[in-house]
């Protein structure tokens, strides 16, 4: 792996006489040894300052995840990952570029297209943290104005110091400590994330975004996020952005946890742009990530949007289990492959409820060398009685060099239940083309906008100025495919 | 016990080694089945249909013999009969004119272990083989099933050279507890036309899994359907690859489920070559605690351009404790294709029942006859004359809510 090998380089450097076991201060973070064991494990929580409740389960995650095997059934094909050559506590970070003049040009390029502001772009390049414009500030106003309501949002790290008995309530509780191999994993060895609570009967008053969260930056590569909105609650939570991050760690295995009560409602909208790897195929992120919601009460609703165009390879299900009755689950995702990416991710919708309702719409464009799949489950259970279910996967292939395929399961066992499902593959018409070629558009603004077209349906569902930046994103992520 | 301990002990009847043929052949047809045995849900292929649950009873109970000789449809065609997987000189019509494959299989069992299965313990099987031009007009083929504690495997080879045509009917009966697995081996040259109508009837008490290994070649045609009633597992599994452009396949099938009644019907539609079309409608009426099953996947290779495949499936619940799963698959590989698949899941519309009684008709006829109507679509390719009052007669006289 690219990103150990590099990571290691610099430790050498830095430590200079070579690397010994222990930690060392002397660079920007701690740093444990590499692997994974029990004592790594307790020196986490250690070093967190976490509760014993908390070290339990994270030990009991990891005794859960020995016990696993990797999952072999995605259509994804990677070199083996060595667990054990991996820093699980606070990898130590490479040097930072200290100003935009050193930053990788083509890094530069994209923010150009993607039209984000000047100051922003050091930010998001990874320039040293002095240098960054002031968004402390703006944070604290937002977090001021969030407490008024009694909003809860902070760190997943500051949760536990400070509502133990909410994180202790809800943290597995979606996604139970031995869940799947990656979320054993995270559970294990969770760094950092968000943690919202929104009390009974509040509208959160604004879109809450980890971009607004000062401690953010570096949540690493082992995610945790815990989002629950009590009873009449709504919450509309805005994940990653569209501008490509420096990241240095090759794996991340996030677990991202949703509960909503009585007539709650979560919105939570990824835009996904982690790096990809070159056009030979070379690096990129590998993001194998569980994501899950509960619609615990009566007439919750959870809805997950996501674009995803970035990492090489993306294995990843954000799923609705609709216990309430009348819960409302949503799937809509844009899949957004070039190049040598692979993209496994679809969603699983269970009904256990009467009058639970779900929609999945999903979107697959491929273009390249890559393979692009969706891979999803309806599951109605007996006592489920009248849900519903509306499926549309569409998939669009540019090139003759790509793949697209759809892999969905469907199972009823209530006959009074409804299921419909569609799914289509084609390609970009030459008829769509010539008409926008005659209008004057060059061939690349024609494919944007036909692809935008195609994705129309769900960028709808992004907030507003997440819609706009996705748009650009899914044009900029295209480039090089056709002509 | 794991699927392949089942298997020793269900296998242990027959003695392998005294069947006639290649015995290297036979054994290692074993070996490949036993490298997975009976297949379960942790086989992909067979992630609704846990065979090795079903075949434990097989492999415990005692076994009770009942003998029963099944009429046959009286059409007035040439017959080929097969009784337990061997050809019956005297129930058989002396005018056709046909080889026998005689335990012999031509295709490779690829990955499906039922298929190794046969390999190793078939005997017999019609081999039809039809000459470039020739118009073979309609074949009844007749599969029985006498007796308990049966494995039945024939192999049929159907072989039609450029430009022939052919019609087989299938019917498939039994009375007893025994296993089915034929495996049936089709090649439709360039320009040829196979149409082939399966009607499986098996004893309840059976488990039938067919295997249908089809390459359909330039400009030529493959039409199926298969209606099931019977067994109380049955899986029709389909391996159709279009191997030269223009090729045009249909494959269509219903299957009608009661009582604890499983039923499967499993296709991939593997589009090898440019321009060919394919459509597959699938129709599952299931009551009582049954469960139905379908799983289609359709291939398109890279150079498989201006494939135009379609597949619809859809499952009609009459009961609480029905169930019916469904994993319809694309896999594309070419750009300019156009494939899309359906799937609808639902009970009868209690509006529709409504206005038929509203009419005078009786709850249960209404529902027949909406039931009718959901799988006219299915049958609605049937233009066969031969065929198609077997296929209506079957469903007419098919008893929903009859505890199976």
């Amino acid at each position: 792996m690219v990103a150990v090998t590099e990571t290691l380089q610099t430790i050498n450097q830095l430590a200079g006489t070579g690397y010994k076991f222990g930690f060392e201060t002397d660079i920007e973070m701690d740093v444990a040894p590499k692997g994974l064991n029990e004592k790594i494990i307790r020196l986490i929580s250690e070093k967190k300052r976490e509760p014993d409740w908390l070290l339990e389960w994270r030990l009991k995650s990891y005794r859960a995840w020995l016990s696993m095997e990797e999952p072999a059934w995605a259509r994804i094909v990677h070199p083996k990952i060595e667990y054990q050559e991996l820093h699980y506590y606070a990898a130590p970070k490479g040097p930072a570029p200290k100003s935009l003049a050193d930053v990788d040009p083509e890094l530069l390029n994209m923010y150009d297209k993607l039209g984000i502001p000047l100051n922003e772009r050091a930010a998001l390049a990874g320039v040293a943290i002095d240098a960054v414009f002031d968004s402390v500030s703006v944070a604290t106003t937002f977090r001021e104005s969030l407490a008024k309501v009694g909003v809860i949002f902070c760190s997943m790290s500051e949760a536990v110091r400070e509502h133990p008995e909410l994180v202790r309530r809800f943290l597995g509780s979606v996604v139970p400590a031995g869940d799947n191999y990656y979320a054993a994993l995270n559970s294990a060895v969770f760094s950092d994330g968000s943690f919202v609570f929104v009390p009974r009967g509040v509208r959160c008053p604004m879109e809450l975004s980890t971009y607004f969260r000062i401690n953010a930056r570096n949540t690493g590569q082992f995610e945790r996020t815990l989002i629950i909105a009590e009873e009449g609650a709504s919450v509309s939570y805005l994940e990653g952005c569209t501008a490509p991050m420096r990241d240095e760690n090759q794996l991340h295995a996030a677990v991202v946890e949703l509960v909503a009560l009585d007539e709650a409602s979560i919105k939570y909208s990824t835009v996904q742009n982690w790096y990809p790897g070159d056009a030979q195929g070379n690096g990129g992120i590998y993001n194998f990530v569980t994501k899950r919601g509960a619609c615990r009460g009566r007439k919750s609703k959870i809805s997950w949007t996501q674009v995803e165009t970035g990492s090489a390879i993306t294995w990843k299900y954000p799923s609705c289990i609709l216990q309430g009755e009348g819960a409302v689950g949503e799937f809509y995702s844009v899949a957004v492959t070039n190049h040598f990416q692979q993209a496994d991710t679809g969603t699983k919708m269970i009904h256990l409820a009467p009058n639970t309702t779900s929609t999945i719409l999903s979107k697959g464009i491929s273009a390249g060398r890559s393979s692009n799949t969706y891979r999803g489950l309806v599951r109605i259970m007996p006592r489920a009685a009248n849900a519903r279910n509306f499926t549309q996967c569409d998939s669009l292939l540019i090139g003759n060099h790509c793949g697209a395929h759809t892999v969905p399961y469907i199972e009823s066992r209530n006959q009074s239940s409804k299921i419909e499902h569609e799914a289509t593959t084609s390609k970009i018409s030459d008829d769509q083309l010539f008409y926008c070629r005659s209008r004057g558009l060059s061939e690349e603004d024609s494919v944007g906008l036909i692809v935008n077209g195609f994705c129309r349906d769900v960028l709808k569902e992004l907030p507003m100025e997440f819609a706009v930046e996705a748009q650009k994103l899914l044009a900029v992520s295209l480039e090089g495919s056709v002509g | 016990m794991s699927g392949t301990a089942h298997a020793t002990k269900f296998l242990d009847r027959v003695d392998v080694a005294s069947l006639p043929g290649d015995q290297e052949a036979r054994q290692s047809a074993l070996a490949t089945f036993f490298s997975t045995g009976w297949p379960d849900r942790k086989h992909e292929a067979w992630h609704y249909t846990d065979l090795n649950a079903r075949m434990r009873s097989f492999a415990d109970e005692a076994l009770v013999t009942r003998t029963l000789r099944p009429e046959f449809p009286s059409v007035d065609i040439p017959r080929l009969v097969f009784v337990d997987g061997v050809w019956d000189k005297n129930l058989s019509s002396d005018s056709l004119n046909f080889l026998r494959t005689r335990g012999i299989p031509e295709q490779k069992a690829g990955s499906s272990p039922i298929v190794a299965l046969n390999a190793a313990i078939t005997l017999d099987g019609a081999d039809l083989k039809i000459s470039a031009g020739q118009n073979a007009g309609t074949i009844l083929l007749v599969s029985v099933g006498s007796a308990d504690g049966l494995a039945i495997a024939p192999r049929h080879r159907i072989t039609l050279e450029k430009g022939s045509n052919l019609t087989v009917i299938e019917v498939i009966r039994g009375a007893g507890r025994y296993l089915h697995v034929p495996v049936t081996e089709i090649d439709v040259r360039d320009g040829g036309t196979l149409r082939h109508f399966r009607l499986q009837e098996e004893s309840q008490d059976s488990v039938h899994v067919a295997t249908i290994l089809a390459t359909i070649g330039e400009s030529a045609a493959y039409e199926t359907f298969t209606l099931g009633v019977g067994a109380s597992l049955a899986r029709s599994e389909f391996h159709v690859t279009l191997g030269g452009s223009g090729a045009d396949v249909q494959i269509n099938a219903a299957q009608l489920l009661t009582g604890t009644q499983h039923g499967d019907v499993t296709t991939i539609v593997a589009h090898d070559a440019p321009g060919c079309t394919s459509r597959q409608t699938v129709k599952s009426v299931i009551d009582g605690s049954a469960r139905g099953v379908f799983q289609g996947r359709i291939e398109v290779a890279r150079i498989a351009q201006k494939t135009d495949g379609y597949q619809m499936n859809q499952a009609l619940l009459l009961s609480d404790s029905a169930e019916i799963d469904s994993k319809p698959e694309l896999e594309i590989f070419a750009d300019d294709v156009k494939c899309s698949h359906g799937a609808a899941i639902g009970a009868l519309d209690p509006e529709q029942i409504f206005y038929l009684r509203s009419r005078g008709v009786s709850e249960q006829e209404a529902r027949a006859i909406l039931i009718r109507a959901f799988l006219h679509e299915a049958l609605e390719p049937i233009t066969d004359d031969v065929a198609r009052p077997l296929f209506e007669a079957a469903i007419q006289s098919w008893r929903w809510g009859a505890s199976g």
